[in-house]
């Protein structure tokens, strides 16, 4: 199940596996409201109704349920919460679930039974269920499937959510998220924090911090003044631009470390030049599917650039610490030390073994292809898993008569997030941005390819030419977020942000479309209609 | 629960160049060799495509078998008795390198390839004709270079026709289907669907052509340009594997620098996250760190 | 919210998911002509891979080429890339990949046809309308010529075929081509010598022993009442009395061997597929008879086409396969067109189908054209084109018998051999057993041509030697001397007179280092330039060679060039006979198949049998309007 990924574009190498895996029988169903050209190989397509992702899930869950073929086994024995659950998908019926989702109800039943069925299944997702005031309720949504037929934790059975970047995973599992230290321990877990304040020999506060959505909340509230940036372009990447823009220039200090200088290093009070993290220094970072992995030095960073660690280090010399001079090597060892779940990746063996998949906890073990193997022990170690009740809800970004058009986003296969590294190279495919329309859409407007129209949401308009293309129904249109230099799709997305995921509404966006009389130069930004 | 049992792998009892040797089930004559330490020439094997036994150099002699059988496909059975090295196999494996470096421009090919023409002895010019023109004159594959595009170009002079690209860009990994083999005989291509250049094809410029080409008929534009600029210096060049940062898949680039620039980037055959696949990004995506002032 | 439930666009687009995810070549768009025919040839079908090569035929036969945009439609249609199926148009003669007139005449200059004249005609040819392959000059972009390899008309050299783009009267030969003959072919499409049959041993006085003639010219064959009273389907209602096993048992003890060229015994490979536990079982009749001086099975369809589908329904039913592909030649339309009539007979009688002949066996045969391509012939490289991807062989093992047309087990036979079954469930396997001589059971068509008085076809039982047959057909023509035999084709062996002892059976032939092949028998008299011959062999198995692996390739190539070295008598002949001699080993021992494999067999031969002053220019060819033979 392929479920709000374009993966054939964004995720190439892991589409190879996949195919690999429909040669040798394997089916696939694609849900997604675009005709992708990952749906394109497709034995099943589920072309939903953006945010209708609950729905889809509840609707599978129920059917699941309703025909028996849930593991009960594996329900009774390894989860809690289930009666709670199946009470909650009861109103899902198929014929409700093709109401909320515009998918036909043989179209689910015939993949609610498949997936059930099936001696193994997947689930794969992306940014389709991620990038929506409920994401959160769209993991738990489709976690639940899982645990309904036993799906997770078995070898070639799982979860599989698809990383964006080659460190995402790496990131989070390294702490730099606000509620946990490195390897997933909680800060807020009094025996952990001990722990590491020995070792920092530093007091670490007892609350977690605050995400993203949270920070730009606290700038607007005044409760946030000061913004140090690191590997980051929020002026371009985030949701509501304007407000974005008008946060980041209100701060009264501003430090971005970057590669570049960015939109938003423009605006900074300091720009710290770092070094490209995968080319020009060393460390590691860690895949989707967990595996550490080597990343080293094959370049000099250009002019004053420096290490990421360097920087940090230097910076921490001037606020009156001495860290030393630490390498790469030697930051990772304090790694392995207070993480048990990276305790056996020495260098020696992540260059040997081409990486290696946490959990890892000593030299001798052999790392972790299948995570929650624990589900299947007997009895099953630590808590159960449980279900979690979601309910369907949809894009804040709500359509009408004025906003008649649904706005999604996302990437394209030589493009990546706001094209400040892939803006480097030329590429055939590129074609600057434009606007996708359905056939019929663009027929109902009177344009054609390439004519700039005008694109107005409630928050702001754009102009960009026209796509047409026919892997959209009527109603849905298409953008992406790679050239804000010429077409700022961001001045139209919503900020609309997932309280627990801290990640706005990319995917739904309220729009219209302008045919516009008078040829306007490309990317041209607009007032608020 | 994910420990999957073994299946009992049986194994077959053969004869290479009168040892004997036990092997799996299933494994080609190729890699039995090679297991013995035999070293066996080939141009269109590769650990990471499927056989297409073509090149035929390869060879081995099978007794009991009319013809010279490829070991790159050929699974080994119980009994065969095969020779490596017979005068069968040597003339087979020196006239196929001959009768390629008679028609092909060998100049970039793996080192490999040319160290196995001197193994066998092999002298294309054996079938030049001097300043003879018309009938009777040597054909060649002969033909100016491809280049409709940025990022890689294409020059069928260099072509041995060994079909990694077509698979490479087919069902072994890409799934593109960008090229095929077309025309026929010794008028064989590769190309695109009438030859339309490859900005009007399907070609989504992954590269994985590039890597599997074994004669450097495709080829990096950066190297073309540097090589006709007389500045390609792979004695000069430092290989270093790191992790492409461009999704979170994990795939290993061998980052090829030359005088602090990239100019080229690979992947390791036998990386079982790339197979030596990767997309347009990973292959071409980082001239940001180069595009200096 | 928008409802795509009620959107029934969207759905439609649904359904037209296709696996792959396509892209057509911008811009190219097919004519309304071009959509049309490629619908009607797809029509009713699933559209599946498989199409593609009927699916081309219908654009070539419409507009006369596969443009961009028909090529678009057909990749649409079944889901094919435009590079994958570019590869498959460009891989055969008989499609062009670039615009070109819609009437082609295609003029055979191969080797039966040179004898009588075919290279004189094409020098003529190129006088009047310009060079083989350009617009005909003076006719608008209506019309060009190009040369062709054997068009199977050998018996009737000079021969032709004419491709009539867009036109109801499709493709049609041209028989004993004068130079006003093809002129008028190129000019209006007219055909004025219309082929025939030349089957001396059917003409008055008939010869009583035939078997496998014994309806040809008797028989009409468009009609199977009158097949069916001349002996039809008594074989097959015998077959399904008797049960599949009982047949399998006549077929092996009649030791009936492949009569393509490989002499596999067929009962073997039909029990090889019969107890093959993997379903489903096809049958393939290998009807792609390209090799050069080969025309029997031509006449059988044509004379006799009832007789094909009767024992391929048998060898279905036998095998059990429930669908047969009949793969015949492209350049066979008269043939093809017989095949296509007897097979909707059959079926409208309830012969072919479900339930055949009321007696619950379930057996279909699909009639599928080749293209152009000599390759094809080889039984992988069928399947390949079959399948609708380039015909290139596949390497063995695995055999058909085990893995074959879309991978499964598959009987491979030839028309030929198929007849065969006929006469062996008539009279029971051990009374053919019997026939012929021990080694070779039955009788044997062969195909008379070149310089012989009355070339044609011919039946004879195994042990007639090559004196006696060519005695048969009247000797060498106009009076000259022997110089030469080809047996087998150009995949064969040159013989000398001094040969004419040999009996005319496989275990014979092998003997004398021969072939018999697939029963060619050319003649060639003391005027024939044998050079000139060896190079025109030489070039077509470089045009022939799929092109797949290396020595077959090239070394097609390097033997063609060093011919034409050692023909001009340029260079020093002992270094071009060594390297005539290493490509010869090198193609027979490394080619994955029996094309390359036997590539050089013929020049081989001739090489050592004549001296090499007898390979450079002799006497003058016949040139110009080509004599009539007698039997004409």
């Amino acid at each position: 199940m392929l479920w709000g990924s374009n993966a054939r574009e964004t995720h190439p190498i892991f589409f190879h596996h996949l195919l690999k895996g429909k040669q040798a029988g394997a089916r696939l169903f694609a849900i997604d409201p675009r005709r992708t050209s990952s749906v394109a190989w497709a034995d099943v397509w589920l072309g939903l109704e953006v945010g209708s992702d609950v729905a889809l899930a509840n609707a599978i869950g129920r059917e699941i349920i309703a025909a028996g073929l849930c593991n009960m086994a594996f329900v009774q024995r390894a989860t809690s919460g289930f009666e709670a659950y199946k009470a909650a998908v009861e109103e899902y019926t198929l014929t409700r679930g093709e109401e909320l989702t515009g998918v036909k109800a043989e179209v689910i039943r015939d993949l609610a039974h498949s997936y059930a069925r099936a001696d193994r299944a997947q689930i794969c997702w992306t940014l389709g269920i991620t990038e929506h005031h409920n994401a959160v309720d769209n993991v738990f949504s489709i976690i639940n499937l899982s645990l309904l037929t036993g799906h997770v934790g078995r070898f070639g059975s799982g979860l599989v959510p698809l990383r964006g970047q080659n460190n995402v995973q790496g990131g989070g599992d390294m702490g730099a998220i606000p509620n946990k230290f490195v390897g997933g321990q909680d800060v807020e877990d009094p025996e952990l924090r001990a722990l590491f304040e020995r070792e920092y020999g530093a007091t670490i506060p007892d609350k977690r911090g605050w995400h993203l959505s949270q920070m730009f909340d606290g700038m607007e509230a005044g409760t946030l003044r000061a913004v140090y940036v690191l590997g980051e372009n929020p002026m371009q990447s985030e949701a509501d631009a304007k407000r974005t823009r008008r946060l980041l220039e209100g701060l009264e200090h501003l430090v971005v470390q970057d590669i570049f200088l960015t939109k938003t290093a423009e605006v900074a009070d300091v720009v710290l030049p770092a070094a490209a993290s995968w080319c020009e220094s060393e460390g590691t970072v860690t895949s989707s599917e967990r595996r550490v992995q080597r990343v080293r030095k094959a370049l000099d960073p250009p002019g004053q650039a420096k290490d990421d660690i360097e920087i940090l280090t230097a910076l921490a010399h001037r606020l009156g610490t001495d860290w030393g001079a630490p390498t790469a090597h030697d930051v990772w060892e304090e790694v392995r030390r207070l993480s048990p779940w990276h305790g056996g990746m020495s260098y020696a063996r992540l260059e040997a073994l081409n990486g290696l998949q946490w959990p890892c906890p000593t030299d001798e073990h052999p790392g972790s292809p299948t995570l929650h193997t624990r589900l299947w022990s007997e009895p099953i170690e630590g808590p159960r898993a449980s279900f979690q009740v979601v309910h369907h809800s949809p894009p804040v970004d709500q359509l009408s008569e004025e906003f008649p058009l649904r706005l999604t986003t996302g990437r394209r296969l030589d493009s990546y997030n706001t094209g400040v590294q892939t803006g480097g190279y030329t590429s055939p495919l590129r074609h600057g941005e434009r606007i996708e329309l359905s056939p019929e859409d663009a027929a109902r407007l009177q344009v054609v390819n390439d004519e700039v129209v005008r694109v107005v949401s409630r928050r702001g308009a754009v102009t960009a030419p026209v796509k047409i293309d026919t892997g959209l129904r009527p109603g849905l249109t298409f953008m992406t977020l790679h050239f804000p230099d010429e077409v700022e799709t961001n001045i139209l997305t919503i900020d609309a942000v997932d309280p627990k995921s801290g990640t706005a509404e990319f995917k739904a966006t309220a729009i219209r479309v302008e045919k516009l009389n008078v040829p306007e130069p490309v990317g041209a930004g607009g007032g608020v209609h | 629960m994910e420990a999957v049992p073994l299946p009992f792998v049986r194994t077959v009892e053969l004869t290479i160049d009168g040892q004997a040797v036990r092997v799996p089930e299933g494994t080609t004559l190729l890699h039995a060799c090679q297991a013995m330490g035999i070293d066996t020439p080939t141009v269109c094997y590769s650990e990471n495509l499927t056989p297409v036994n073509v090149c035929r150099v390869c060879v081995v002699e099978v007794e009991g078998s009319r013809v010279l059988v490829p070991s790159c496909s050929r699974p080994a059975e119980p009994g065969m008795v095969v020779h490596t090295d017979s005068d069968r196999v040597r003339h087979s494996r020196r006239l196929v390198l001959e009768l390629l470096g008679s028609s092909v421009d060998l100049s970039t090919a793996e080192p490999k390839m040319l160290a196995d023409m001197e193994r066998y002895g092999a002298v294309p010019e054996r079938f030049d004709t001097g300043e003879m023109t018309g009938h009777g004159a040597k054909a060649t594959v002969q033909q100016p270079v491809k280049v409709d595009n940025n990022l890689y170009v294409r020059d069928y002079s260099k072509c041995v026709l060994c079909y990694k690209c077509v698979e490479a860009c087919g069902t072994d990994a890409q799934n593109t289907f960008a090229i095929a083999v077309a025309g026929r005989g010794f008028n064989a291509t590769i190309a695109t669907e009438f030859e339309t250049p490859l900005p009007d094809s399907a070609c989504v410029y992954c590269g994985n052509c590039i890597g599997v080409c074994p004669t450097g008929a495709l080829m990096f534009k950066t190297e073309h340009d540097m090589r006709e600029a007389g500045t390609w210096n792979e004695s000069a060049q430092k290989v270093t594997d790191t992790i492409c940062p461009y999704c979170g898949v994990g795939c290993t680039l061998q980052l090829h620098v030359q005088d602090n620039s990239i100019v080229r980037v690979t992947s390791p055959h036998d990386h079982d996250v790339t197979e030596g696949h990767l997309c347009i990004k990973g292959r071409f995506g980082w001239q940001f760190v180069q595009n200096r002032p | 919210m928008s409802k795509n439930s009620t959107c029934p666009s969207l759905w439609a687009r649904v359904e037209a998911c296709t696996d792959v995810d396509l892209h057509l070549i911008p811009g190219a768009t097919a004519s309304h002509d071009e959509r049309e025919a490629i619908d009607a040839a797809l029509d009713g079908a699933r559209p599946e891979r498989h199409l593609l090569l009927p699916a081309l035929h219908a654009a070539q036969a419409r507009v006369g080429w596969i443009s961009p945009g028909a090529l678009n439609h057909i990749c649409a249609r079944l889901s094919v890339p435009p590079a994958e199926a570019y590869g498959v148009a460009s891989f055969y003669a008989m499609f062009a990949t670039t615009a070109r007139a819609p009437r082609t005449v295609h003029v055979c200059d191969d080797i039966a046809c040179r004898t009588q004249g075919a290279e004189g005609l094409c020098q003529a040819l190129t006088d009047k309308f310009g060079a083989a392959g350009e617009d005909a000059s003076g006719l608008g972009g209506a019309a060009t010529w190009v040369r062709s390899p054997c068009l199977g008309l050998c018996e009737q050299a000079p021969a032709a075929l004419v491709q009539r783009a867009g036109e109801a009267r499709g493709d049609e030969a041209v028989a004993f081509a004068s130079l006003d003959d093809l002129i008028l072919a190129v000019e209006s499409g007219t055909v004025r010598s219309p082929q025939q049959t030349l089957a001396p041993q059917t003409e008055s006085p008939r010869d009583p022993a035939l078997r496998l003639l014994r309806r040809v010219g008797v028989a009409d064959p468009s009609s199977l009442d009158d097949y069916r009273a001349h002996g039809g389907y008594v074989a097959l209602r015998k077959a399904l009395s008797m049960g599949p096993e009982r047949v399998l048992r006549e077929v092996l003890e009649s030791t009936l061997v492949g009569r393509g060229g490989a002499a596999f015994p067929t009962g073997r490979k039909w029990e090889a597929v019969a107890r093959n536990p993997m379903r489903p079982h096809y049958l393939v009749c290998n009807a792609d008879e390209s090799e050069p001086g080969t025309f029997k099975d031509r006449v059988i369809m044509e004379e006799d086409p009832f007789a094909l589908i009767e024992a391929m329904t048998i060898a279905g039913i036998t095998t059990g396969c429930e669908l047969g592909y009949l793969y015949i030649r492209g350049e066979y339309p008269k043939a093809t067109a017989r095949l296509a009539h007897a097979i909707s007979q059959a079926r409208t009688r309830g012969w072919l189908g479900d339930n055949i002949m009321g007696e619950g066996a379930t057996f279909d045969i699909e009639l599928r054209r080749g293209a152009g391509a000599y390759i094809c012939g080889e039984e992988t490289s069928l399947f390949n084109s079959l399948e609708g991807l380039r015909g290139e062989p596949r390497n063995k093992p695995p055999f058909p018998v085990h893995e074959g047309l879309f991978h499964k087990p598959t009987v491979v036979n030839n028309v030929e051999t198929l007849v065969n079954v006929l006469d062996i469930l008539a009279h029971g396997g051990p009374t053919f057993a019997a026939s012929g001589t021990p080694g070779s059971s039955g009788t044997k068509l062969f195909c008379v041509s070149g310089c012989a008085t009355r070339p044609g076809l011919y039946e004879a039982p195994f042990g007639i030697t090559l004196g006696e047959l060519i005695t048969l057909a009247g000797g060498v023509a106009d009076g000259r001397s022997l110089q030469a035999v080809l047996l087998g084709g150009a995949a064969g062996v040159f013989v000398t007179p001094d040969e004419l002892e040999m009996p005319l059976t496989f275990e014979g032939t092998k003997a004398a280092g021969a072939t018999l092949g697939s029963g060619v028998i050319m003649l060639f008299d003391d005027r024939v330039p044998l050079g000139d011959v060896l190079i025109r062999i030489a070039s077509f198995f470089r045009d022939e060679s799929c092109g797949q692996c290396v020595p077959c390739r090239v070394g097609t190539m390097r033997q063609e060039e060093a011919l034409h070295r050692l023909v001009a008598g340029r260079t020093n002949r002992e270094g071009e006979i060594g390297l005539i001699n290493d490509l010869a080993m090198v193609m027979r021992d490394a080619s994955i198949c029996g094309l390359g494999q036997t590539a050089a067999s013929a020049v081989q031969s001739a090489l050592q049998k004549f001296p090499l002053d007898s390979l450079g220019p002799r006497l003058a060819t016949p040139a110009g309007p080509a004599k009539t033979p007698e039997a004409h």
